[in-house]
């Protein structure tokens, strides 16, 4: 049926030139242009201009959760500025039925001079709420982010974890009947990412409402998204499943490894404030016949050289293993132990021990995160190099554990009568 | 090419930007409340991050009164139409400093708030609207302040003021129309910025704010009207002082430059407003 379709996208491209990629023009350069105009053969199309996005065609039918994905630059954030009307396509056209609501950014028309209170409604005005719906939502926009007390303190002498967290209050209560989502999740502490990926799933859920997801995290992807979009170099290369779509993006994304061996990743797709960066890594187990390769409830070790630009503190740093299909399956994070690294200015070499990986064989991606004490992102790996798993050769007592589950477990049969 | 709907929702429809049109009006449906929350926080933040806060929209035309009472009253005596020189002044400089602090302020207004233009989409134009509006109190502070030199100087106020919602209008059309041009062109070109101040003082000098209009040349007045400023500096004046020339048929040439130029703008604005974020 035609008006189930929520959005519709067709042939959507966007042009830029590059010279407008730096700040703006002054007036003397463009006057020196309108001189040199006639003057100048062939048009717009000249290698000036870049496509930061082309040929994208897409339809989301209503209460439709869709994923993008892609990495740095491969037009995901220009496709979701064009469907929120920030910027204008250079060809194509879209149509979007029903109330949009996009959230490109935690926190806009925030000010640190306003107090809590002004900023919710100034925030949720920006963001196209009326003010019944702002007095209606208060309460629960307050006890979401959990800064009742201060609610009449200016912004400013909030801590950044608080900031963020009545940022993303405000934008979760937004009642649109199409949302545009980017990124907005990966703000913040692990506990309240998990609360705004939980609230993400509530709005999906109730309501049928259609979101637009982009994100790097392909854990969050999967557990929100039914379908994705993969995008490379502004054009869509696949549309569907999200697990298959994912599992196409892992695989052209990480580099392959093995045991023992240094590997390079100081090419791989990362984001984060880049104050310190993993640059290479390297893991090995403990059997000589595996060749290093780790293996069912064996112990996993992992090097990893950090590069860090500026002094700085890392209060959790974390090894992340996923499955082929981008869910997270294990996490191990030095926040846990409490301990926090000081890193001065250079490249430095941090080991990290897991004496049992709980993990069937198979193929593994692993990714790594670098976060200072406040929350600030240094560096966020989301899929480094993939890692096999492999089966304990030798002798075992009974047949080889079952590998039809992802992960390991003890068994003991209990006496019957 | 498709087929009509029952218009149950609405439909957002995205094209590539060509050419001219008119302003669409139904994009700002129910956008009172963001104009609103817009001006509350420009407000706000002025009184809150300055220490004098509303005491500025005395202070500044309090002070320029007293300079130029010093440098044009009494230094070089220029003819004040019977009043005193203070009197004179401080009726022409109430819708100055508005004047003025609107023009700059609407001229900024988009590049200030560059990171909402990147992020979020409302109509371009209520930044802007927002700039003129929120002056508005301080012309009312000051204009308190102008009614209270009427009296303290023992000058009887008439029913003339009671145009003064009238005078204040043209004054805000006259900042908003051209501001809404430089605003535009500001986005692209940072120049605008440091071309403001030098375009107000200019503008200070072509109305009659030091001096009394009845010294501009018969044969010139018409051409005088073009600039809208005039038409509002003299009808403060009038409304103060019993034998000041009454508005004239210069006041209509003010409106109609005004008008022609504020619809030109909103052409314009609408034309490239769709590029702000491509280029800010």
């Amino acid at each position: 049926m035609m008006d189930e379709c929520a959005i519709r996208v067709e042939r959507l491209g966007k042009r830029y030139r590059i010279r407008h990629a730096r700040a703006a023009q002054t007036l003397r350069e463009d006057l020196v242009d309108l001189v040199r105009a006639p003057f100048r053969r062939g048009t717009m199309e000249d290698e000036d201009t870049v496509w930061a996005l082309r040929d994208v065609s897409l339809e989301v039918r209503r209460g439709e959760v869709v994923g993008i994905i892609g990495s740095n630059g491969a037009g995901k954030s220009t496709l979701l500025k064009i469907l929120s009307r920030i910027v204008a396509p250079t060809e194509g056209w879209a149509e979007i039925q029903g109330r949009v609501g996009s959230l490109l950014e935690a926190g806009t028309g925030f000010h640190t001079e306003l107090t809590g209170r002004e900023n919710v409604y100034m925030s949720g005005a920006i963001l196209g709420m009326r003010k019944a719906e702002i007095d209606r939502k208060f309460d629960e926009i307050v006890a979401f982010a959990e800064v009742g007390p201060f609610l009449d303190t200016p912004v400013k002498r909030y801590s950044s974890g608080m900031q963020v967290r009545l940022a993303f209050a405000v934008a979760a209560h937004l009642e649109a009947e199409v949302l545009i989502v980017d990124e907005v999740l990966a703000v913040g502490d692990a506990e309240f990412q998990k609360k705004c990926l939980g609230r993400m799933q509530d709005v999906s859920r109730e309501g049928g409402r259609t979101v637009l997801f982009v994100s790097h995290s392909m854990d969050a992807v999967q557990r929100l998204c039914m379908r994705a979009v993969l995008l490379e170099r502004g054009r869509p290369i696949t549309i569907g499943s999200t697990a298959s779509v994912v599992a196409q993006y892992l695989a052209r994304t990480k580099a392959p490894s093995s045991a023992g061996a240094w590997i390079d990743l100081s090419s791989v797709e990362r984001r984060g404030s880049a104050v310190a960066r993993t640059v290479g890594a390297r893991y090995w187990s403990d059997l000589d016949q595996t060749g290093g390769q780790p293996y069912p409830d064996g112990p996993l070790t992992i090097s990893l050289a950090i590069e860090a630009a500026a002094a700085c503190t890392v209060a959790s740093l974390a090894v992340t293993l996923y499955d082929m299909q981008g869910t997270k399956l294990v996490n191990a994070d030095t926040i846990a132990l409490g301990r926090t690294l000081r890193l001065e200015p250079g490249r430095h070499e941090v080991t990290l021990h897991l004496p049992e990986l709980h993990l069937n064989p198979g193929m593994y991606v692993m990714g790594f995160w670098l976060a200072g004490p406040l929350g600030t992102i240094h560096d966020f790996v989301p899929a480094a190099f993939e890692l096999e798993v492999v089966a304990r050769p030798g002798p075992g007592l009974g047949r080889a554990a079952s590998d039809d589950g992802l992960v390991t477990c003890r068994l003991e049969l209990l006496d019957s009568d | 090419m498709h087929m009509l709907r029952p218009v149950a929702r609405p439909v957002v429809v995205i094209r590539p930007l060509k050419g001219w049109a008119p302003l669409d009006l139904r994009e700002f449906a129910g956008t009172h409340e963001l104009l609103y929350f817009l001006v509350l926080r420009s407000l706000k933040l002025r009184y809150r991050q300055t220490a004098l806060g509303a005491a500025w929209a005395v202070l500044q035309p309090l002070l320029a009164m007293f300079v130029f009472t010093v440098v044009f009253g009494r230094l070089a005596r220029l003819d004040s139409e019977g009043l005193p020189y203070p009197v004179f002044a401080l009726a022409a400089l109430v819708p100055w400093t508005y004047f003025a602090n609107a023009l700059t302020q609407v001229s900024n207004s988009l590049v200030d708030q560059h990171q909402l233009l990147t992020k979020v989409y409302f109509p371009r134009l209520l930044l802007p609207l927002a700039a003129v509006i929120s002056g508005l109190v301080d012309l009312a502070i000051a204009f308190i302040l102008l009614l209270l030199a009427l009296v303290s100087y023992g000058i009887a106020p008439s029913f003339r003021l009671l145009a003064a919602p009238a005078f204040g209008l043209l004054a805000m059309a006259t900042a908003f129309a051209p501001g809404i041009w430089l605003a535009a062109l500001n986005v692209r070109y940072r120049d605008v910025r440091y071309a403001i101040p030098f375009l107000v003082q200019i503008w200070l000098f072509v109305t009659p704010v030091v001096y009394s209009s009845s010294l501009v040349p018969e044969r010139w007045r018409p051409f005088f009207g073009l600039n809208p400023m005039a038409g509002v500096v003299d009808g403060f004046r009038w409304m103060v002082v019993a034998d000041a020339p009454a508005p004239s048929a210069r006041l209509a040439v003010s409106v109609a430059a005004v008008a022609i130029l504020l619809t030109a703008g909103l052409y314009y604005f609408r034309r490239v407003e769709r590029s702000f974020a491509d280029v800010v």
